[in-house]
């Protein structure tokens, strides 16, 4: 009988079919979903109404991955929700099944194969890699050495004209005090070998646009994560009376996204020299912001975007001398909600509601530019829904077609991107190397055995 | 190709009370096959990251060939960390798949080529290398992702529990082929591991840490057969030795009644009354006289076995505690379980322990 390691347990996973290997469970529990390639064997299940990720691995690195996962979701940063470790799996012949870690899949995520697969403009790759930098400073900030930073391990999620890119694979992560120079130097050198990989393989697969090259786009990783951790944790220093710099910093740290938590400010003993280093920086400076405000929970991007409409509404509105959280509750209730609201129910799965309301946005102004006149937001929401959003594909959980299909090429296994295309040419070579004997894990060092080896 | 070396290398963690690795002194021949084997938390991990440049060490120097690399970034150290990438890209051939890193490190593609060929040669890949990688088994992926860091060619190859995300077939295979291969190639190679199997199986030397110290560093059957003190003895073989606890007397050291017979000279060493007898298990035979052990339980291994007991006349509440005694036996001796069988020592295969300080004595 299977065992449960669950923060919230749920009888819905009991009668799925774990005497089964993954690999081998019938279709109609599986969801063929575009994602990256893994070592392991990687499934998307449908349990009731949602979608689940399970992946079959050793007991010792599903544990430590579920706790992993769990540290990085308390922590807030942006990572898949572990939900259980199935263990103590047994085959109908009563062998043992490696467990499967289930996390859940995450909603109106694009791994970076369907993202690609689609066409991808060169500044959205640019965008792409700065969610991942962003991510990637995030974690080493809280003493998240990854080890195994690669496109195939995150998800990205639209964040109005940007994206926020999640961590989906821990298993070989590790949650330090702080981190050396030395090991984020090592993440960064995993990081740009990892992608360089990757970014062959779309180009192989010509799924890279010809402007790009692998090369450049793994040393602008370097230049962009340098460029953040600087500014998130450099020393500055200036002349003792130039007080007005520490404002400014963290001015600009706000517009990065992050909140400082904590600034060491040093004065030089005659008061020549100011020194100003940021401690403690939290990332989601808007997002908190706007989830304070209205309870929308959102990306930084979309809440900066948000951010802005409610404040010009307020202008509009003349409520510019009415308190921030009165003003905001308006808000809410007389343009964001009007405006979701009117979106027809079987389009909603298209856009999550602060990226469409971004959208929207953008749309509205685009038309007042192209009517000369100032387009209102009822009226805007309908052409936007006629013009644009009935056109999207859906991307709660992305299309089925979408994933069997790569450059063209139709995936061999439709449930896995890992086993290559069906046109990969015929039968395999005949390899000595694995056809020797089965080999027998022994549990003892049998020494006499071992003795006559070494003489 | 280089030698590896530590000099009182110390690593302290802000706010540990002691050292996670404390005057580390290791050397590393040129070529050699170096495993660090202890239990969790025994520094072993940390001194490979100290060497690859991932901790910063707080006192002694680290050498790679002549060159101190105690203050170098890790990459510009030459090495090669083993096994951290091996997801394959199925739009590349197999031999894309091992040699794109030289690609990005500017190596011209003749060069490229000639090295994925000769890395394909030693793992047997050659008939792969135009293939996708499509439906590779898992051994062959494993092959493909050593593959990866040969064609690098560093001074040392650094790997750290390569093998504990496989299932325990893959770890067998594998295990004997880093060993194989390592050896074909002649790379100096630093590996950590937990297991004293793959340690005994893989290195030339073994390096034994426990708490920060480096207990003993010695050819496997030399820390087989001759564990320097307490802890390398009860931590090296499998099943492990049996550590007998008795008190000297004028012939030797008495056990659960029974003399175990030492010379005069080992027992001069210590003043202590209390005395540790290591025996392996296969240096145990049964006997009319010697240590009385109850058998628990019986393992089958078809020409031998091993028998599993406590010291035989124990009052109940002390059964459970008791230190468990192990034997290997020709399997037509097996008593059966519960029965109360005698076993002796073989003379010449005893490790002689002072108990206060775990130091060996003969």
């Amino acid at each position: 009988m299977p065992r449960f390691l669950s923060a919230q347990p749920s009888t819905r996973l009991i009668p799925l079919p774990w005497n089964v290997p993954l690999a081998e469970w019938p279709v109609e529990y599986l969801v063929a979903l575009p994602r990256g390639i893994s070592r392991h064997v990687v499934r998307f299940i449908r349990v009731g109404e949602d979608v689940y990720a399970a992946k079959e691995v050793i007991e010792t690195a599903a544990l430590h991955e579920y706790r992993m996962l769990q540290d990085l979701h308390r922590d807030d940063t942006p990572a898949v929700e572990p939900l259980a470790v199935v263990t103590g799996r047994r085959d109908l012949e009563g062998d043992p099944l490696d467990p499967v870690l289930l996390t859940r899949h995450l909603s109106y995520s694009l791994p970076y194969r369907s993202l690609f697969n689609s066409g991808v403009r060169p500044d959205t790759v640019g965008r792409l890699l700065d969610a991942l930098v962003v991510l990637l400073v995030r974690l080493h900030l809280i003493g998240f050495l990854w080890l195994d930073v690669s496109l195939s391990n995150v998800l990205f999620r639209r964040d109005a004209g940007e994206f926020a890119a999640y961590l989906v694979d821990a298993e070989t992560g590790e949650m330090h005090d702080h981190l050396t120079d030395g090991q984020r130097a090592h993440d960064l050198q995993i990081a740009t070998t990892n992608l360089f990989g990757e970014f062959c393989d779309l180009e192989a697969g010509r799924m890279l646009d010809a402007s790009l090259s692998p090369e450049w786009l793994v040393e602008s990783i370097l230049a962009r994560y340098h460029a953040l951790w600087d500014e998130l944790t450099g020393v500055e220093e200036y002349a003792g009376d130039e007080l007005f710099r520490i404002e400014g910093r963290v001015r600009r740290l706000n517009a990065l996204g992050f909140d400082v938590a904590e600034l060491e400010v040093d004065t030089a003993a005659d008061g020549s020299t100011l020194r100003i280093q940021p401690k403690v920086v939290d990332a989601g400076h808007h997002s908190r912001r706007l989830l304070r405000l209205t309870g929308l929970d959102t990306e930084e991007n979309q809440a900066r975007r948000l951010l802005n409409d409610l404040d010009t509404w307020r202008y509009r509105n003349t409520l510019q001398g009415t308190d921030e959280g009165i003003a905001a509750h308006r808000w809410l209730t007389e343009a964001f909600h009007p405006v979701i609201a009117a979106v027809p129910n079987d389009l909603a799965g298209k856009r999550d509601d602060a990226q469409l309301y971004h959208e929207l946005l953008d749309y509205r102004w685009y038309e007042s530019e192209r009517q000369g006149r100032e387009v209102p937001l009822t009226e805007a929401v309908h052409g936007y829904v006629r013009d644009v959003l009935s056109g999207l594909p859906d991307e709660v959980v992305s299309s089925d077609a979408m994933a069997t299909v790569e450059g063209g090429r139709t995936l061999a296994n439709p449930y896995d991107p890992s086993q290559g295309f069906e046109d990969d040419e015929g039968p395999m070579p005949v390899d000595p190397w694995e056809t020797g004997e089965e080999v027998v894990a022994n549990p003892y060092l049998d020494i006499s055995s071992f003795k006559k080896s070494k003489d | 190709m280089a030698t590896v070396s530590f000099k009182d290398v110390t690593k302290l963690y802000p706010g540990a009370s002691k050292p996670t690795v404390d005057k580390l002194n290791l050397e590393i021949g040129d070529g050699e096959f170096m495993v660090l084997v202890g239990p969790s938390g025994c520094g072993k991990s940390t001194s490979l990251r100290m060497l690859a440049g991932l901790e910063d060490v707080q006192g002694g120097r680290i050498s790679i060939g002549d060159k101190d690399v105690t203050d170098l970034p890790p990459k510009d150290r030459d090495i090669a960390m083993v096994f951290q990438n091996y997801a394959l890209y199925p739009h590349m051939t197999v031999a894309d798949n091992m040699g794109f890193a030289l690609k990005m490190a500017n190596v011209p593609k003749a060069d490229r080529d000639k090295r994925v060929m000769e890395a394909a040669k030693l793992l047997g890949l050659e008939p792969f290398l135009d293939r996708k990688p499509k439906a590779l088994s898992g051994g062959q992926r494993q092959r493909v992702a050593m593959g990866r860091a040969i064609v690098r060619s560093p001074q040392v190859f650094l790997m750290d529990e390569p093998l504990s995300n496989l299932d325990a077939k893959l770890r067998v295979s594998t295990r004997t082929q880093i060993a194989a291969l390592q050896q074909r190639l002649g790379v100096t190679t630093v590996y950590v591991t937990h297991d004293q199997i793959e340690a005994m199986t893989m290195g030339d030397r073994v390096a034994v840490m426990s708490e920060g110290y480096l207990m003993q560093v010695d050819s496997p059957l030399r820390l087989y057969d001759k564990p320097q003190n307490l802890f390398v003895a009860g931590f090296i073989g499998s099943p492990a030795m049996n550590l007998l606890k008795g008190t000297r007397n004028a012939d030797g050291v008495n056990v659960g009644g029974y003399t175990i017979p030492v010379p005069r000279d080992v027992l001069a060493k210590t003043a202590d009354t209390e005395i540790t007898v290591g025996v392996r298990p296969e240096s145990l035979k049964i006997a009319d006289s010697g240590i009385p052990v109850e058998i628990s339980v019986v393992e089958d291994l078809g020409a031998d076995a091993y028998l599993y007991g406590i010291p035989a006349g124990l009052p109940d509440d002390q059964k459970l505690i008791a230190a468990q005694i192990v034997a290997r036996v020709a399997s037509h001796q097996v008593p059966g379980k519960g029965k109360t069988i005698k076993v002796v020592p073989d003379p010449e295969k005893l490790h002689v322990f002072s108990t206060s300080n775990g130091d060996r004595l003969n």
